[in-house]
């Protein structure tokens, strides 16, 4: 299958310092890639630089656009989808106003795009009227990621997901992951510090150290090689 | 007890107005952190838009709409041109260029209207009503207020324009990753501004008369009404608007000269600063770490 992203020599800029120098990247149409490694090593900032939301140079190619020059707003209306880092939950404003305004490129399929949130996640149906600041972790996170859906994005961008929550939660959040990617018929671009489950259910994986990738392959290779599984997998 | 209920009635008439005045400011403190001090100078130009179209011979609802109409564009250009540049300036040298643009408007209406005072009519008849309870006029320039607010309110609260002007002014991060043009967003929020000022001077303009410095003391008076219910909610800034409105003319008219009134929004903002910073409304937003 052809790929929904490609980076070219990709490098991320904050103010003046190099943070990304220079990576390749694919993600296949309709399938999970992971980015794993550890804090500071350039993940959170090749997604931001995928929505412009950093300087870059190098290249982003998404369904066949460039994404390098345009702003954030109009990536996000090409349908590249991206749940935060922190979830960027409208914490003053209802569960039902957030996923609204997921749809806001989106206005005439947004009625039946939030009830059909509400199957994935029959909790946010239930708190519909409540401030989203009120929720709790997980309940955040799902409504980003159904904030996010309402989009009905090519790209779903997914910023370390299980971020500050129980293991539990995480493995429900996982499940309805895997379940809207084939539903939904999206592709995922998935940062995770939790390499177990990731490469579990991602079919592409990617490793980064201090801004460069230093293994790529299947999810599979990479969770049996035995290097990768000492640094970053515990056995 | 019929002086004080004529008193509490023209308080609520001239609170309205400073009402929509703290509204314009809530609004665009909300979406840009900023404290508009030429929100009252683009209410007074607004206004000599209105007695310019007026005494060109239109009737006095269509120089309203047209005013309305162009001080919604005139916001918007403000924003743009004037505001834009210093967005991701400190504090302080936004807060001096809206000074500055306080300045410049009045010197410019002075120039091109001269500081002569005018006289602005009224749409509605001074005539009284209930025993003299309330008088037409007043009555009137409440009745505007209202459905100006009911229609901002229908706005903000279902359509997704009024939506994502919300969520702009909240996390324009977030915004922007919903595909939300978050810099339109607040252009148009300075034209609604803009647009609320203008209603208010030109409801203001028949009691006050017409004259460059016309809204300075109705700017002061809805800081105080702002800050008496909240700087970032706009439902305190209402209710704090008609507070300031009905005190101001109470005790003008049992406790103090008149001519001493401005005193009463001075006294306000330092009590409300001292005592309750946060305001009657501007409680914070609840959060779950």
């Amino acid at each position: 299958m052809a790929p929904i992203l490609q980076l070219h020599g990709l490098k991320a800029f904050y103010g003046q310092s190099e943070v990304v120098h220079g990576i390749d990247l694919a993600v296949e149409e309709g399938g999970m890639t992971v980015l794993l490694g550890a804090n500071g090593a350039g993940k959170t900032t090749t997604l931001r630089a995928i929505c412009g939301m950093v300087r870059v140079e190098g290249e982003i190619v998404f369904a066949g656009k460039r994404l390098e020059r345009r702003a954030t707003e109009d990536i996000a209306g090409l349908g590249v989808a991206h749940v935060p880092e922190g979830r960027g939950t409208f914490v003053g404003l209802t569960v039902e106003e957030n996923l609204r305004l997921g749809g806001y490129t989106r206005l005439r399929e947004a009625p039946t795009n939030i009830e059909r949130m509400y199957g994935y996640f029959p909790i946010l149906a239930q708190r519909r009227r409540q401030q989203g600041g009120a929720l709790s972790g997980g309940e955040q996170q799902m409504l980003a990621i159904a904030r996010a859906l309402m989009m009905q994005p090519r790209l779903l961008v997914l910023d370390e997901p299980s971020f500050g929550l129980a293991p539990r939660v995480v493995e429900d959040i996982f499940k309805i992951v895997e379940r809207i990617k084939k539903e939904e018929r999206v592709s995922v671009l998935l940062v995770e510090q939790n390499a177990n489950l990731a490469l579990e259910l991602a079919d592409h994986a990617y490793l980064l150290e201090t801004g460069y990738v230093v293994a790529s392959g299947s999810a599979k290779a990479l969770a049996d090689d035995p290097q990768i599984r000492r640094a970053y997998l515990g056995y | 007890m019929h002086e004080f209920l004529q008193q509490v009635f023209s308080g609520l008439a001239a609170g309205s107005v400073y009402a929509s005045v703290a509204l314009a400011l809530v609004m665009i403190y909300r979406s840009t952190d900023l404290v508009n001090f030429a929100q009252g100078e683009m209410a007074m130009f607004s206004t000599y838009i209105a007695w310019t179209l007026v005494n060109a011979g239109l009737p006095f609802w269509g120089a309203f709409a047209l005013t309305l109409a162009v001080s919604f564009a005139g916001g918007m250009l403000i924003e743009r041109v004037i505001i834009r540049p210093v967005e991701n300036a400190p504090v302080l040298a936004a807060v001096i260029v809206t000074i500055g643009l306080l300045l410049i408007v009045n010197s410019v209406a002075g120039w091109i209207y001269t500081y002569t005072v005018q006289d602005f009519p009224s749409p509605f008849p001074d005539r009284p009503l209930l025993h003299a309870l309330i008088t037409t006029r007043d009555l009137g320039v409440i009745a505007v207020t209202l459905i100006m607010l009911v229609l901002l309110f229908l706005f903000f609260r279902y359509t997704s324009t009024g939506l994502a002007m919300r969520a702009a002014a909240q996390n324009p991060t977030s915004a922007r990753l919903c595909g939300i043009r978050v810099g339109h967003m607040l252009a148009i929020g300075w034209g609604l501004a803009a647009a609320i000022g203008a209603t208010a001077g030109i409801m203001v303009a028949p009691v006050l008369f017409l004259d460059p410095n016309m809204m300075s003391g109705v700017l002061l008076y809805a800081f105080a009404g702002a800050l008496l219910g909240g700087i970032t909610s706009p439902v305190g800034a209402v209710v704090g608007g008609l507070i300031v409105g009905v005190t101001e003319n109470l005790v003008g008219t049992y406790l103090i000269a008149s001519q001493l009134k401005l005193t009463v929004a001075l006294a306000l903002i330092i009590l409300v600063l001292v005592f309750k910073p946060n305001g009657l409304f501007g409680t914070a937003i609840v959060r779950r770490v």
